[in-house]
């Protein structure tokens, strides 16, 4: 069974690298200090191009959740019901991810404090995230 | 223009078949705000004397054919598991109903006041009502979302004519319902990127229709609200300034989008019901109100409001229809 794995381009390269590294990191605008995810070529509020790449926290809260009780791929079959969570980083962007908690369903909430866990798929280093006690 | 197998030229692909060459042409990539867009973009190239009369048309077989768009992986975040639209709206939902405090029989009332009326209309797709219980046991398929909050996946098909009053006039046509305001709103960013989930640039679209029509909120006697999931009217009810936010739930709760409730709305059943076939069937359904002869017909209506979105609430356009005169 096969994952869907990223697309791994030049521009979102570092991203996953770092993520094998054991790091979080997200993009900032030197112009206007924006700091967004998934990568992008030009900063999404000013346009600017000198972009460097920054090592998040790992910190976030929860600004949502869903729980998927269908797969839409054989590949996710095994893992129903399985969860989706938008978190946003302490630092300000959001990722989609998984929480990671066989307790999630119950105890996840609004701005519930989460914090990095780095797991594996495949070779693909992903950014799951665990609820903070 | 249809959304499950996009192609190019699809509007003259249309007019050959139909034996026109006509002297404006063109398909919209705006999902499922497209058809009122449409409208509205004819209405304007008959203004400016480009043309005389405009078909808007719409088609899809998404039942029979692929439903790939619909339940397609999105992006790199597939490797997390999601996938389909109705994850977005579903994401949507969970933040309102959590940020609100909105009982899941609030969002329930929603798909049993449109559902009641599709029932009641002899051309619906699901003419079957259900209980508000019956939507609490029906199953989740992406919690929050209840198969009971999903419109229905369809085939179809849709068509309006539009023309400027004086050749409706000429050609004799009785009853041509007059177009008395449109707009549009865009958001640009992925839903889950958006400052914030719970309102959206509806709120312009409306803001634009209102104002070009002259009328105020009070004055809608009907509405037909774009109910592919039961959370896309309520957030729309309050991006139209009808509620505070977070009070659309209660609305509806309280029985408001009902035939007798301080808004009808979806009298033909919907998304929800009628057809899942994105948006033209509420301006149908808007245009019988106006003529007065709708299957359910609210006595003396006199403006109806109509609402369609596409993506993932990244497309808004409204438009506000008024009685033949």
């Amino acid at each position: 069974m096969s994952f869907p794995m990223p697309d791994v381009s030049a521009l979102s390269a570092p991203y996953w690298q770092a993520l094998r590294d054991g790091m979080l990191v997200y993009q900032q605008c030197a112009g206007c200090a924006s700091r967004w995810l998934p990568a992008r070529s030009a900063c999404p509020s000013c346009l600017g191009t000198e972009l460097s790449w920054r090592t998040a926290s790992g910190r976030g809260k929860v600004v949502s959740w869903v729980v998927y009780h269908v797969a839409y791929d054989d590949a996710f079959k095994d893992r129903l019901p399985y969860n989706v969570a938008l978190v946003e980083l302490e630092e300000g962007p959001r990722v989609l991810t998984n929480i990671v908690d066989s307790d999630a369903a119950r105890r996840l909430r609004l701005d519930a404090p989460v914090t990095l866990r780095i797991e594996y798929e495949g070779d693909v280093a992903l950014a799951r995230f665990k609820l903070a006690d | 223009m249809a959304n499950s197998e996009p192609s190019f030229l699809y509007g003259q692909k249309v007019a050959e078949a139909l034996g026109l060459q006509p002297k404006v042409g063109a398909s919209l990539d705006q999902g499922g705000a497209a058809n009122i867009t449409l409208i509205s973009y004819a209405a304007m190239a008959i203004d400016a004397g480009m043309m005389d009369i405009g078909i808007v048309c719409y088609g899809d077989t998404p039942r029979t054919g692929s439903r790939k768009v619909y339940q397609r992986p999105r992006g790199d975040d597939a490797v997390y598991g999601w996938y389909a639209t109705a994850a977005g709206y579903a994401l949507v939902h969970q933040r309102y109903r959590q940020q609100y405090k909105v009982p899941d029989e609030h969002f329930g009332a929603v798909a049993v006041a449109f559902r009641a009326n599709g029932a009641r209309n002899p051309r619906a797709q699901l003419r079957q009502a259900i209980t508000l219980q019956g939507y609490l046991a029906s199953p989740y398929v992406i919690e929050p979302l209840r198969r009971d909050d999903c419109c229905l996946v369809s085939d179809g098909a849709a068509a309006v004519i539009v023309m400027s009053r004086k050749r409706a006039q000429s050609l004799g046509i009785d009853h041509a319902v007059p177009i008395l305001g449109f707009g549009q709103g865009q958001e640009s960013w992925e839903v889950h990127l958006r400052p914030s989930l719970t309102s959206t640039a509806a709120a312009a679209s409306a803001e634009a229709a209102f104002r070009m029509a002259g009328v105020r909120r009070e004055d809608i006697d009907v509405a037909q609200l774009y109910d592919c999931f039961t959370i896309t009217p309520l957030i729309t009810l309050e991006d139209y300034g009808f509620c505070p936010p977070g009070k659309a739930a209660a609305f509806a709760g309280d029985g408001g989008f009902a035939l007798d409730g301080a808004l009808p709305c979806n009298t033909s059943g919907g998304l929800l019901s009628e057809t899942g076939t994105p948006g033209l069937q509420l301006v149908i359904e808007g245009v019988r109100q106006m003529r007065g002869e709708a299957t359910l017909q609210i006595r003396d209506a006199r403006y109806c409001l109509i609402s369609n979105q596409g993506g993932t609430l990244h497309t808004h356009s409204t438009l506000i229809l008024g009685t033949p005169a």
